[in-house]
This record gives C-alpha cells, structure tokens and sequence, in this order.
C-alpha cells in the first residue's frame, strides 16, 4: 500500500513539474522573442558601463522601436555630444504592443533604477501617444527649458496631441506626417498615358476615380496597391470619433468601408494580397514589381521606399540613385483624401538624470532651423517647422526618388489639414488588432462575423478594461 | 511468542527509512520550486490583476470569475488546436521513429553508418525552436524559395499561399514538431530494443514468425514502459506547445485563431500582465495535463498487466 501512495505521489509530482518546468521555458521564450532585438544594444550599454565603472548618469538611455530617430541623432546630433556621455539606443521592435510593454516595464522601475539605466528620453506614435502624455511619467518640456517660442513654428497638430488634458507640452516632434500616394511613373505612363502628378491626381482623385484606375491597372497586369493594409490610413485617420468611447470599443464606418473596399479589391484581384512590412510588400515597391503605388507619408518615402526600391542594396555596395532598381521612377500626388499616418515624438521621462541633454537633443532636432533644413534636404523628411518647409517648397528642392519632383507644397497643404483630435491611447493595439482579425476574411478563410469576433477576442487580451459589445 | 517475532521483522524493514531519506532532497526542492509557485499561481488566479496603460488595476479578489470568463471564452478551441497540432506532428514522428529504430537495433540488418545517421537526425532538435520557425516562415512564405521552386517546377501556376490556409500552417507546425522530435524518439526507443534479449528474437525467427510479427508479438510487449514514456511526454510537451506556432504566426495564431495554443492563449494574457487570468488557465492547464497523463498511464499499463495475465 505504502509502495503505491509513493509512487502515485512520484507519478503526480513528475506530472506537476514537467508542467512548472515547462512553464518556465514558455515565459523565457517570450521574453527572448520580445527583447531579440534588444540583445545588441542592451549589451552595448552594458559594455558602456563597464567602461566607466563609478562615474554617474554618464549614460543617455533612449528607448526606440527602429533605426528611424537613431540615424537622425547620429547625423545630426551626436557630434555635440559632450565628451565623457555616451547615448544607449534600446530598441524593442513595436508589434504587439512589445515596445510598449517594454518601455512601460522600465518606466514603472524607473524611479529604483540606478543613474546610468534611468530611461532618459523616448519615444511615441501618434497611435499611443496620449497613453504617456496624460501619465507622470512624462516631463512638462517647460521643466527642462523647451518653451512656447522654440517650438511656435510647429504645426498646429503636432503640438496638441502631445499635450496632456491640463494644456501641458509633454512631447515634441521633428516631423510632420502628411501621407500622399506615391507611385510609379513608368506604370502610370503605360496605363494612364501620362505620368505628370496633376493629371495622375485626376484618375485618384476620389475613390470612386481611385476604384476605375484600379481596374485599368488590373487589364493592363498591375496592382493598384500591394496588399491589405495599404489603403487602412486613410480610412482610420478620418473617422468621425475615436476607437474608444468610454471603455466602449465603437467601429467607425470609415472602417468598415475600409472593411469593404479591401474585400473587394482582394477579390477582384487588384491587390497582391500582402501585409503591411511583409517581405513581399517591401518587395513590390523594389524592380520587378506590378504595384502602381503605396499610401505613405514622407517619412515612408525615405526610410522605407528608398531603400525597398534598390535592385543593390546599399550594403551590397549600390547607391541610392536614379537607375538602380526603382529609385526615382516615383512620383507623389495628394490621393483621394488627406490622413497622417504615424509620426514619432520624442519624451522626456520623468526621473531623468540627464534632463540638459535631453533637452539639447530636442531643441537641435526638432526647433534649430538649420539643423531641419538639412533633415529635408539629405533624408527627405518632412520637417516639422513652416518656416523651413515654406521656403523650401518655393524652392528648388527636388527629391531625387520622386523623379526630381518637389513634393513639399503637397505635403505641405496635407499638414494643414490634419486632425489629431479622434485619437485614444489603444489606437495601436485596436488598428493592429482589426487589420490581423480582417486578413483571414480577405483571404476568404473565414466571413465577416466571425473576423469581428476574432477582432474583439483579441482586443479583450490586450486591454481587459475594454468593453466589446 | 507471536507477537515477539513481528516485532523483529518489523526491525529488520526499517533499513526502508533510508530510502525516504534519500528522497528528501528531490521532495524539498519540488516543495520549493514546484509546489509553492503552484499554490500560489492558483492564489492569484483569484484575483483581478492587470494593468492598463502605466496604472495598476487591482489586485481585487474576485473569487472564481476569471475562470468562468475563461470558460465563456475559446478555451476548448485552443485545446482543440493544442490537441490536433500536437497529433499532426507526433503520428508521423512516432511511425517513423519505431521504423528507424527497429531498423537501427536489428543485428541482422546491419546498418553502416548508424552513429552518423542518430547524429543527423537528432540535428534538428539542436537549432533554437525559434530560429527553425523563422526558417520554415521564409521558405514557405508566398515569395520564397518553396513557391519559386514549385512555379519554376511547373506544379503550380501561381504562388501557393501555406500561411494563409488552415490546413498550410497546422502542417508546417506539425512537420517543424516531426521533425525536430523523431529523432529524440528515435534514440530512446531504440535504447528500449536493444535492452531486450536478443534470444527473443532469435527463437521468434525461429517459430517461423515474420519480422511485422516479431514487432507486434515480441518487441512492443517489452519495450511498452519506454513507449508509454515517450507518449507521456510528447503529449505533455505537445499540450504545451507554444514556441513554433509563436514564431510561426507571429504571435497571432492565424489563419483565424486556428493554429493558437493554449500556452500562446496564456502569453497573450500576460503580455497585458493579465496575472489573474493568466494564473487561472494555467491552473486548467495543470488540471488538464495532469487528467490526460494519468488517463494514458491508467490505460496503457492496466491493460499491460490483463494481457500479462491471461498468457
């Protein structure tokens, strides 16, 4: 009897700690997934502060989610660094919520962090901005000398949406993003006749338009944009109230038309049924491809299609220039409505020891005129200064990948137009959530309702606090 | 005068003790690292607890409504999911794995080069789960190089979209499991068939029995503790499958939540920091693993022993 209680107790513990033991594992791999990317630099700090052992907040901790602000420091900010500092990137990729939950994990133990692991600056989208602005653990950018005046030549919506309900400026920003449609000349020259942006305008001008030049790119072989996500922007950026009303998740009808136009597109084969970042989305803006154009802002442009349209890449030794793959067979024009799409502005985080350089960073980036004249002129970026980009729009400035063009006037007149004002801080969360539910009804793996339902399955993991129905 | 006696014996079965005392050291460190963390996850899987935004909602008890919310939520899908992945990947590898390792152990065939081949195929099992995931994600994806291959070939017109169809992701999950695991089998199985007599064998030949019936009738008998092992564990590491489908998917569990685990289904909570609903279906899980194997074990051996009996 004695014999069978232990080995029954030995079967059930053995039982019991596979599962533990298993467990274990699964939390371990979900943190190397989460943090694969930040191996490299968190490694890097952890050199850095090897290097300087006793020294303090020597070490500038900004937190990023891509390369994007990273090359715009390294150009144009880190030669002024002050010797003896040296600046940490920690890069969480943002899908799912990763950076997020990253940033919020090192925010939370900010306060028992040691000097040189302080999270000094970071940054947001537009898309969860107000998650941090409305929270403590963002600075008033009063407090660390960054006032009215340096930032008067900003427009108007960057300043408010990084703006907590009491009116304080809690964030700041060096772009503006205004998204056109960009799209390929010779494609446009073979199917329309023409490839002036005004006359291309013409046949997109509205969606009706955008849906007839859509069907004469399909006789003719080619896709009016790549995939699923493409056209998402302009539907979402324009909705007439936000995602969450309350704690009540609201579909907009701009959504489900959004919903509607892609079904049918997929359908209709006008699309190449690819996902926003995907490898063969990026690949249909390098040679060889059969997409007419992409929605994108300026930053798209020129850290994405840049670099998506070389047939050699600049780390195999080709150059961004006209003649090599895609480069400078684009051209912009404004698209059947106006929407901004991401934006990135720059946090400080409370707790920082090194508020002065914090400070620096932001007023060279994103107020010193010079300084954002050159961002436009070498990286093609859409500064965030009218000033700057009013004289440059009447200038002679030509973008080299847009086939000489000066978008600026475009781009320009899109900013004016942006409204930030439907936005909640689950924007992220809720857009990613929609377009990964709505993909299996293109692909026609499953109908509508119950796309819908996955849809408000998966928000209800994401945020608990959210009412569905 | 009885009495007396069974007192002495009873002196001379105390050397067990020994036994219970070497057991100590296993029984306190599974008190300490298995035990507690499992009393406690259930502890919390009582409260509400997870956070929004930077704010901190809870810890609220609220006794038994998260797994009730679990319950009214697809629970029994992702088993369903759980289940189907994990036999798609082990029917395969268990046939193929009995296969070569009867072929591996038989003195008769004499097999050049084993060493070299349980090398090869154990291969798989040593790269990071993660990293085959993303092989097999760039190979199989519309634009790679198993479409180009098959278009190229002229069996297919245009590219065939594996991730996108139910029944494409289930199978690559289940063949990444097949082939990162056949290999283990393959060796643990064959370690039970070369433990057995080999004048078995020999006498079995002899009878006249066919080499399927030296198998069925003499080689599965034996080795059953081994098999029984090996589908106790598979099926406890197929329930908690998570990293292929993970990687595979991108967390997402496409194409419609059909290829989400129930480990995928408790990270999605705790990616929220959701530890309260994360603690409950880790508690199912527990209850669920543990009813599974004791149901096989129960199973396997009980008939073991009938079978025993009546020859």
């Amino acid at each position: 009897m004695k014999k069978k209680v232990v080995s029954g107790l030995l079967c059930a513990v053995m039982v019991a700690s596979l599962t533990a033991g298993c467990g274990a594992k699964n939390t371990q791999t979900q943190e190397t997934t989460k943090g694969s990317a930040t191996a490299e630099t968190t490694s890097k700090g952890a050199e850095a502060q090897k290097e300087e052992p006793g020294k303090e907040g020597k070490v500038v901790n900004i937190y990023v989610w891509n390369d994007e602000f990273k090359a715009r420091y390294e150009d144009y900010y880190a030669s002024k660094l002050p010797a003896g500092y040296t600046v940490n990137f920690v890069t969480t990729p943002s899908e799912n919520n990763a950076y997020q939950n990253a940033l919020d994990e090192a925010l939370l133990n900010q306060a028992d962090a040691k000097a040189d692991d302080k999270v000094d600056m970071f940054l947001v989208e537009a898309d969860y901005i107000l998650k941090y602005v409305n929270s403590d653990s963002t600075l008033d950018l009063k407090e660390v000398g960054i006032t009215e005046q340096d930032m008067s030549k900003q427009f108007d919506y960057t300043k408010v949406i990084a703006q907590d309900t009491k009116g304080a400026q809690k964030g700041i920003s060096w772009q503006g993003c205004p998204g056109l449609y960009i799209y390929r000349r010779s494609i446009a020259k073979e199917v329309l006749g023409t490839d002036d942006p005004a006359e291309v305008q013409k046949a997109i001008n509205d969606w009706d338009t955008f849906d007839k030049t859509a069907a004469k790119m399909k006789d003719k072989g080619f896709y009016m944009v790549s995939g699923f996500d493409d056209s998402y922007r302009t539907f979402s950026n324009n909705v007439s109230g936000p995602w969450v009303n309350g704690d009540k998740v609201v579909i907009d009808p701009k959504i489900e038309k959004w919903i509607e136009q892609t079904k049918n597109y997929t359908d209709k084969g006008y699309n190449q049924k690819t996902v926003l970042w995907a490898a063969e989305w990026a690949s249909g803006q390098g040679p060889d491809s059969k997409v007419f154009g992409y929605f994108m802002p300026a930053w798209g442009v020129d850290f994405v299609m840049a670099k998506n349209s070389l047939a050699k890449a600049v780390a195999d030794g080709g150059k961004q220039e006209v003649g090599n793959g895609t480069f400078g067979d684009w051209a912009a024009t404004t698209g059947p409505e106006s929407y901004n799409w991401g934006g990135t502005w720059l946090c400080a985080a409370s707790g920082t020891d090194n508020a002065d350089i914090v400070a620096d960073i932001m007023k060279t980036i994103c107020t010193d005129d010079a300084t954002m004249k050159k961002i436009v002129e070498e990286k093609n970026d859409f500064a965030n200064n009218k000033t700057v980009m009013q004289a440059l729009a009447k200038s002679d400035y030509k973008s080299q990948f847009l086939g000489g063009q000066n978008p600026l006037q475009m781009f320009y007149d899109a900013a004016e137009k942006i409204d930030m004002s439907k936005i909640s801080p689950y924007d992220q969360g809720l857009n990613e959530s929609i377009q990964t539910a709505m993909h299996d009804y293109f692909n026609g793996t499953v109908d509508k309702d119950t796309a819908m339902k996955n849809f408000y399955t998966s928000i209800k993991e994401k945020y608990p606090e959210l009412k569905t129905e | 005068m009885v009495k007396e006696k069974k007192a002495k014996t009873r002196k001379k079965v105390s050397y067990a003790k020994w036994g219970y005392i070497f057991l100590i050291p296993f029984f306190a460190t599974y008190t300490i690292f298995s035990l507690i963390p499992l009393i406690s996850t259930f502890y919390n899987s009582l409260f509400e607890n997870y956070r929004s935004g930077l704010t901190q909602i809870g810890p609220n008890f609220v006794g038994l409504q998260n797994y009730i919310s679990i319950f009214q939520s697809d629970l029994l899908k992702y088993f369903g999911n759980t289940m189907i992945l994990w036999i798609i990947g082990f029917v395969p590898q268990i046939i193929v794995s009995l296969i070569l390792a009867v072929w591996f152990a038989d003195f008769r065939m004499r097999l050049k080069g084993s060493t070299f081949f349980k090398t090869i195929i154990y291969m798989p099992n040593v790269i990071m789960a993660a990293s085959f995931a993303m092989l097999i994600f760039a190979l199989f994806s519309d634009d790679g190089p198993m479409n180009n291959l098959l278009i190229k070939a002229g069996l297919s017109d245009g590219p065939i979209r594996f991730l996108a169809t139910v029944w494409g992701t289930r199978g690559l999950i289940g063949l990444m499991n097949f082939m990162m695991w056949f290999g283990n089998t393959t060796i643990l199985l064959m370690a039970a068939i070369m433990g057995v007599d080999a004048s078995l064998f020999e006498a079995a030949s002899i009878d006249g029995a066919k080499s399927f019936q030296i198998f069925t009738k003499v080689t599965m008998p034996i080795i059953r503790p081994i098999f029984i092992y090996v589908l106790v564990t598979s099926m406890i590491g197929g329930l908690q499958m998570f990293d292929v489908p993970q990687v595979l998917t991108n967390a997402k569990g496409t194409p419609d939540r059909t290829s989400m685990t129930l480990i995928m289904f408790l990270n999605n909570h705790l990616y929220s920091k959701n530890y309260g609903m994360a603690g409950a279906l880790s508690v199912i899980l527990f209850f669920i693993t543990a009813v599974l194997s004791m149901f096989v074990f129960i199973m396997l051996t009980s008939s073991g022993n009938k079978k025993g009996g009546r020859n």
